[in-house]
């Protein structure tokens, strides 16, 4: 039965060649490559329930009178992107679970692939030949950056449009074309003619998910073509790639993880409650909360636009808040340029054009090790500062000390912080038998009085032997009932 | 796998080591997935019951996750245990194409299309200066149909839509309340502060000032503050008004702290000295937030005596 429905797909489109090449694609296994599967799979989550969302959302700035099921909001006038999102929670069945698993994965999504990047950044598998796909990837790190704060902005509360706003003041900051940028995307001077929720609406559910969605094909398409990087090991060489095949047991392990990221993301929807905007209320331009902070990915630049002096230039007849522009523009441009254009910086260094399958441990690599944790420090520095008030509050100590004291961390920790990760990988690298499982030493006193160490026999699993790796075979034979009834499962390979 | 094409391998044998499962005892860890996925049916099952009950969001989520971690187990334990886990091998193959292939595809490139025309360099040059110019064409309208042009200097008069220098305050206008209320010169005690906009324009965002009573004074006492030079009549018994538009970024400076006399914004920590022209005395915010001079006419209503002398919030390019 399924061989003849396998048949007849393939006389019409010829894929069983093809087709059993990419069933037998090798995935090397190691935690670590589970990240970018997060990623992915968040994505999936974002989509469905994405759609969900749009089917209720009202993208409009129109003010309607409020008249849902949520007391305390009744008879108030407020938008109709804000009376649908309201709505959308209390009165939509599965509405709230929908829209709050919607923004945790969002930020799981980023979350994952912060730290599916850094996984490729500190192995170096964004060597030749997957320079590409590191830049695939950083671009869409930035698109959904913006996504998300274009969703983040979209149900019109007090929080999210104080974001509006400070974005709009970013874009004003800009020399030469900044008020130009800010009228037309919002249609005049803050807070424009109603434009900006259908406008961001559309970015949000149309143009830059399909980008996205574009980019993550070609992400992994070319992880396909280009095959898995892996660590070095046994019989793992730069012209092999060892580990389970594509199907059944990957397919099966990832599809389980699928399930289990949803679950995750579901579970959180369920539990933990994420921007409650019926308590912010309805945006006014005039009003604003205490302790305001915009979604994690966000915080690096609030951070920075916190701790940047008061410099702003002023002569010629022409003003250039540099106090904006440096830590809102030119910063984050900085940043994503340098994570873009790194493939080629480190080029530029060691001059090195071969191709580069097998990872680097990062204790191998101290320079790029220690540029990389430079880096974090430097983002996680800027991200901290984004809560002066809130740890001037919990220290009891003053504001004012709270923020020199950022303005002397960020950019001072991660020079430090580059030195200590040097020193680190070098020391780790010198020592003996890095990364071997440690033996216990036996102390013992001989008839003199004199102690000796002696190392003690290993353990079983100590030498963990590691079958030789063949190609995945082409038929199993099945013949065998005895053994085939013994384990009772080996059928599956077919 | 071109290795198998061109020389098939042997079948591999059911007791081949590379084929067995990763667990000692594979019964057991077969019936392990297989309940797991069970447990995971009945998550599903009993989600839609809570629905169908319309119970509260936390049993939705609850059994939505049980439903999936029990799948989502169930399935890793098989592929994980009790499926083949090799280890298998691949070979990578040369990725780049041969010397020849490459020479092929360049020359296609770059010597096709050139045959019979000369000037092929010309052709190319005209062309491309034809698409730019077609981009920029259909970008003229795509990016200027957005939105009005902003108004190049203070003196602009038109509606504060068009303009980052203009607000509808004008010599006169009547300090009102968000909803419209008259504001009147007894409506506030020293410490109270106030947002008030122009009457016709409540909510505006260019327009919302901050009005503060620093002190109870008569109509004959000196107007308190003493403000930066020029502005000393700026304020009128006791009261000082100024755009609640942060210079910084443009939050509402909304927190006022009566004890210090300081406005703060909550967004980026900037404080203002209220009793001293509202001068930034720390954070990121460069300029101190416009004054608004305001007066008091015989029947007590507070108005407006005159507008901003500058542009309010933020900074931008054209600001002189």
């Amino acid at each position: 039965m399924i061989d003849k429905s396998l048949n007849w797909i393939d006389d019409r489109l010829g894929v069983a060649k093809g087709g059993r090449t990419f069933l037998d694609k090798i995935f090397p296994d190691h935690w670590s490559f589970m990240l970018g599967e997060i990623a992915l799979y968040s994505f999936v989550v974002l989509l469905g329930t994405g759609v969900f969302l749009t089917l209720y959302f009202v993208p409009s700035a129109h003010e309607i009178v409020y008249h849902g099921s949520y007391g305390p909001l009744r008879g108030q006038k407020v938008s109709e992107a804000y009376a649908s999102t309201v709505g959308l929670s209390f009165d939509v069945r599965s509405g709230l679970l929908m829209r709050q698993a919607h923004h945790w994965a969002a930020d799981i999504f980023l979350g994952a692939i912060a730290v599916h990047m850094a996984r490729v950044f500190f192995t170096g598998a964004f060597r030749k030949p997957r320079e590409l796909n590191w830049v695939v990837g950083v671009v869409m790190l930035i698109l959904g950056v913006v996504n998300g704060f274009l969703g983040y902005s979209l149900p019109d509360d007090l929080v999210s449009g104080t974001g509006i706003r400070i974005a709009y003041s970013i874009m004003e900051s800009i020399p030469l074309v900044g008020s130009y940028l800010a009228f037309f995307l919002f249609g005049g001077n803050y807070p424009g003619t109603g434009v900006i929720i259908p406008r961001f609406f559309v970015l949000h559910v149309l143009i830059v998910p399909a980008i996205i969605v574009g980019l993550l094909a070609a992400h992994l398409g070319l992880l396909v073509k280009q095959k898995h990087t892996q660590f070095p090991g046994k019989g793992k060489t730069e012209d092999n790639v060892v580990g389970s095949p594509m199907f059944p047991t990957f397919m099966a392990k990832t599809t389980g993880f699928l399930f289990m990221t949803a679950a995750v993301i579901f579970g959180l929807g369920g539990f933990a409650q994420i921007n409650p905007i019926w308590q912010f209320g309805q945006y006014e331009p005039y009003q604003i909360s205490y302790a305001v902070q915009p979604d994690w990915y966000m915080g690096w630049l609030d951070g920075a636009a916190r701790i940047m002096p008061s410099w702003e230039w002023v002569g010629y007849g022409h003003t250039i808040p540099f106090e904006i522009f440096l830590p809102a523009v030119i910063f984050p441009g900085l940043i994503f340029n340098i994570l873009l254009a790194w493939p080629l910086i480190e080029w530029f260094k060691t001059k090195d054009s071969n191709y580069h399958n097998l990872l680097d441990r990062p204790r191998d690599r101290p320079k790029r090790t220690a540029a990389g944790v430079a880096m974090l420090t430097l983002l996680f520095g800027v991200f901290f500062a984004s809560s002066t008030d809130v740890m001037a509050n919990f220290f009891q100590l003053p504001l004012m000390d709270v923020l020199w004291f950022f303005r002397f961390f960020v950019p001072l920790a991660p020079i430090v912080a580059y030195f200590i990760a040097f020193k680190i990988c070098h020391e780790m690298r010198d020592a003996e038998n890095i990364g071997k499982r440690k033996r216990a030493l036996i102390v013992s006193r001989t008839a003199g009085g004199e102690y000796v160490t002696t190392d003690s026999a290993p353990r079983p699993g100590d030498s963990h032997e590691e079958l030789e790796a063949i190609p995945v075979p082409t038929f199993i034979d099945t013949t065998d009932p005895e053994l085939a009834t013994a384990a009772g499962v080996r059928r599956v390979i077919r | 796998m071109s290795d198998n094409k061109s020389n098939p391998l042997p079948p591999a044998k059911l007791d081949d080591p590379h084929l067995q499962p990763a667990t000692r005892h594979p019964e057991r860890m077969q019936n392990l997935a297989i309940l797991a996925m069970v447990v995971g049916m009945l998550g599903f099952i009993a989600f839609i019951w809570v629905y169908w009950i319309d119970a509260s969001n936390e049993w939705e989520a609850a059994t939505l996750t049980v439903g999936m971690l029990g799948l989502g187990v169930g399935t890793i334990a098989w592929g994980k245990y009790l499926m083949p886990q090799g280890p298998f091998v691949e070979e990578r193959h040369e990725f780049h194409s041969s010397a020849p292939e490459r020479e092929a595809f360049n020359a296609a490139i770059t010597g096709r299309g050139g045959l019979e025309v000369k000037r092929r360099g010309l052709l190319l040059g005209v062309f491309a200066v034809g698409g730019g110019i077609m981009t920029l064409a259909l970008l003229v309208p795509g990016v200027r149909s957005l939105g009005p042009k902003p108004a190049k200097s203070e003196d602009n008069e038109g509606p504060t839509e068009d303009s980052l220098f203009t607000t509808n305050w004008k010599k006169g206008a009547k300090l009102v309340t968000v909803g419209g209320r008259q504001v009147m010169v007894d409506d506030l005690e020293v410490g109270g502060v106030l947002t008030v906009f122009p009457k016709g324009f409540e909510g505006s965002s260019p327009d919302q000032v901050i009005l503060i009573r620093l002190a109870q004074l008569g109509p004959n006492d000196p107007p308190y503050p003493i403000a930066p030079p020029g502005k000393t009549s700026w304020g009128v018994q006791g009261y000082v008004a100024y755009s609640k538009l942060c210079t910084h970024l443009g939050c509402p400076v909304g927190l006022y702290q009566e004890r210090t006399q300081q406005l703060v914004c909550p967004c980026h920590q900037s404080i203002f000295d209220v009793n001293a022209g509202a001068i930034p005395q720390f954070g990121p915010a460069p300029r101190p937030l416009p004054q608004l001079p305001i007066t008091v006419d015989a029947t007590g209503q507070m108005r407006a005596n005159g507008s901003f002398d500058q542009a309010v919030g933020p900074g931008f390019w054209e600001r002189p």
